[in-house]
């Protein structure tokens, strides 16, 4: 009777354990054959153009007469982005987290908490309007040669919409820390403050660095917003008070253009697009890196 | 029963977690440069009495006291104290040992560094570790992450770092309970050098312990303190039959 009824229970399993494990070696598939596709079309790409002159060429104008295909201003215009971003979302979203986990009472985070989740949720068209209506018209205010299209007013937006995000995941972190390292670390006269910079924030180190790899991701990924602040101007520059073009932005142009399919301008969507994957993927493997060589393990 | 004055004085002193008193009127002095065991069942409050005396019990939601401590005679919960300050004197060892995720070296000279404590770094870890009868095993590995210890040499490295802040006074919760007896005899003896310079409150559930490093021994139950003395009167003449059957129960 038991050996019976244990029997039934194991076929279940094993189908549950086929489906699940479908679900993986499909999800696996489904990468392998976008990379295939990737970089095959990529490879005919390069069949009319070189690879030097697309990774270090300095024009790109795969649109215009005389068409030129040097993605380096569409690399200048992400990396505008993702250093703007960057350098506004990462302090304080950390920031944030610490005054979450470490000083805010029960009640304010029960309050604040819900509300980041809820800021993260807005759609990114909206963050894309409010920068062309409210943050660019404010730096124009400030610094009158700025143009209506521009990186920094991206970037702000950008790293706005990704702020709650870094600050929910760092919480996360930091809240993971044992209390028992805080006492610890109490006990041996520290202060409040030396208690989370010198023991609290290391110890969560990985877990900050894994938002802050993912706050960067969601900045090269982001397309409408950064489209709507930045404008489509491939330009090579680092200042970022010019219109400028990131790779997503430029994908999106050609996508929703009349370009016909197997014209070389359709292949540099495939092109820009590897690039777009190699830096995503660079980052997530010197992301790690980082994070094993940092980290602090707790127990 | 001595006339020493006591560095450290708990007068009816009451703790509640919310409503309820997890220890209950309890006059306690604690005498300089002398060992000082609390003994009691599990649950009656030792952990509770001994984080009150370095003010760690700041650090849980909910718990208030009533009646006071003397720290050399003025009250350690007062206004215009510092509680960093007075932890920088009353040092402490946790039940639970929680050596930070650094190296074993950074663990021991953390607390010395922040508070730019005099001297040279290197010797402190030094000593702090031959003290904790730990350098002989971690000497050649000082770089090595504190989690790579076993759970006693974890519990000795943070014994270290107790030590390694010189405090006046170090609160020692069960600080033997995860050593094999070796370890823990080397504990003991170092609890005899300490004596000589620091006060030391220790938290035991081994009466044999108690009964060999202590000066004095209080014994707490349900909270309440049943019996204070000096440690051979404890053990050998209680004057509760309650201490007695506590105490002769254990040594079995
Ligand atoms: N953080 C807390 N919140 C609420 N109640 C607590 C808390 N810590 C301890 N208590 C309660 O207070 C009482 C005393 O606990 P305490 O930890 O001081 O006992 P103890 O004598 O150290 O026991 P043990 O020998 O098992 O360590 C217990 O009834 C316990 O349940
Ligand atoms: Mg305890």
């Amino acid at each position: 009777m038991t050996a019976l009824s244990r029997k039934s229970i194991r076929w279940g399993e094993s189908i549950l354990e086929r489906v699940f494990f479908l679900c993986a070696f499909l999800s696996v598939i489904t990468t392998a054959v976008v990379i295939f596709i990737l970089i095959r079309e990529t490879l005919i790409f390069f069949e009319s153009v070189s690879v030097t002159e697309f990774l270090f060429g300095t024009r790109w104008t795969p649109l215009l007469e005389p068409k030129s295909y040097g993605i380096l201003p569409l690399v200048a215009g992400t990396a505008l982005i993702v250093v703007g971003v960057a350098l506004l979302a990462l302090p304080i979203g950390v920031a944030c987290a610490v005054f979450l986990s470490e000083y805010a009472s029960a009640r304010a985070r029960s309050i604040i908490k819900p509300t980041l989740e809820i800021l993260a949720g807005i759609p990114t068209v909206v963050y894309g309007f409010f920068a062309l209506t409210f943050v660019t018209p404010l730096i124009r205010n400030f610094i009158p040669d700025t143009q209506v299209f521009n990186a920094a007013s991206a970037a702000i937006v950008v790293g706005i919409m990704v702020l709650p995000m870094v600050a929910s995941l760092c919480d996360d972190a930091l809240r993971a820390v044992p209390q028992s390292l805080r006492h610890g670390a109490y006990s041996l006269g520290a202060t409040s403050f030396e208690v989370t910079t010198r023991v609290v924030v290391p110890a969560g180190l990985s877990g900050i660095f894994a938002a802050f790899v993912l706050a960067v991701s969601r900045a090269i990924g982001e397309t409408m917003a950064v489209t709507l602040a930045a404008g489509a101007t491939p330009n090579l520059t680092l200042n970022p008070l010019e219109s400028i073009q990131t790779m997503t932005a430029y994908i999106v142009q050609v996508s929703l253009g009349d370009t016909p399919a197997g014209s070389l301008t359709y292949q540099t969507l495939f092109a820009v697009a590897t690039v777009l994957f190699a830096t995503t993927l660079i980052l997530n493997i010197f992301g790690t890196w980082i994070m094993r060589r940092f980290r602090e393990v707790y127990e | 029963m001595s006339d020493a004055v006591p560095i450290l004085n708990a007068l009816d002193l009451s703790i509640a977690y919310g409503k309820d008193d997890a220890v209950k009127n309890v006059t306690l002095p604690i005498l300089e440069k002398k060992i000082t065991a609390i003994i009691g069942p599990s649950g009656c409050g030792k952990s509770t009495f001994l984080r009150s005396l370095n003010r760690m019990n700041d650090f849980i939601d909910g718990v208030s006291h009533r009646g006071q401590i003397l720290y050399r005679g003025s009250d350690l919960y007062a206004e215009n104290v510092d509680p960093v300050e007075a932890r920088l004197r009353i040092g402490m060892v946790f039940q639970k040992a929680n050596p930070f995720p650094k190296s074993i070296y950074r663990n021991v000279a953390w607390g010395p560094g922040i508070n730019k404590l005099p001297g040279d770094p290197n010797e402190r870890v030094e000593t702090a570790l031959k003290q904790a009868a730990l350098w002989d095993e971690v000497s050649d590995r000082l770089n090595d992450s504190a989690l790579n210890l076993s759970g006693g040499q974890q519990q000795r490295l943070c014994i270290a770092r107790a030590l390694a802040m010189e405090p006046e006074i170090i609160l020692m919760d069960e600080p033997c309970s995860a050593l094999d007896p070796v370890s823990t005899a080397r504990i003991e003896d170092l609890l005899f050098e300490l004596k000589k310079k620091f006060t030391i409150v220790i938290v035991t559930h081994n009466m044999q312990q108690a009964a060999r490093v202590s000066d004095y021994t209080a014994f707490l139950e349900n909270g309440v303190l049943i019996e204070y003395g000096e440690t051979d009167q404890v053990f050998t003449r209680p004057k509760e039959t309650r201490t007695e059957e506590y105490v002769t129960g254990r040594f079995g």
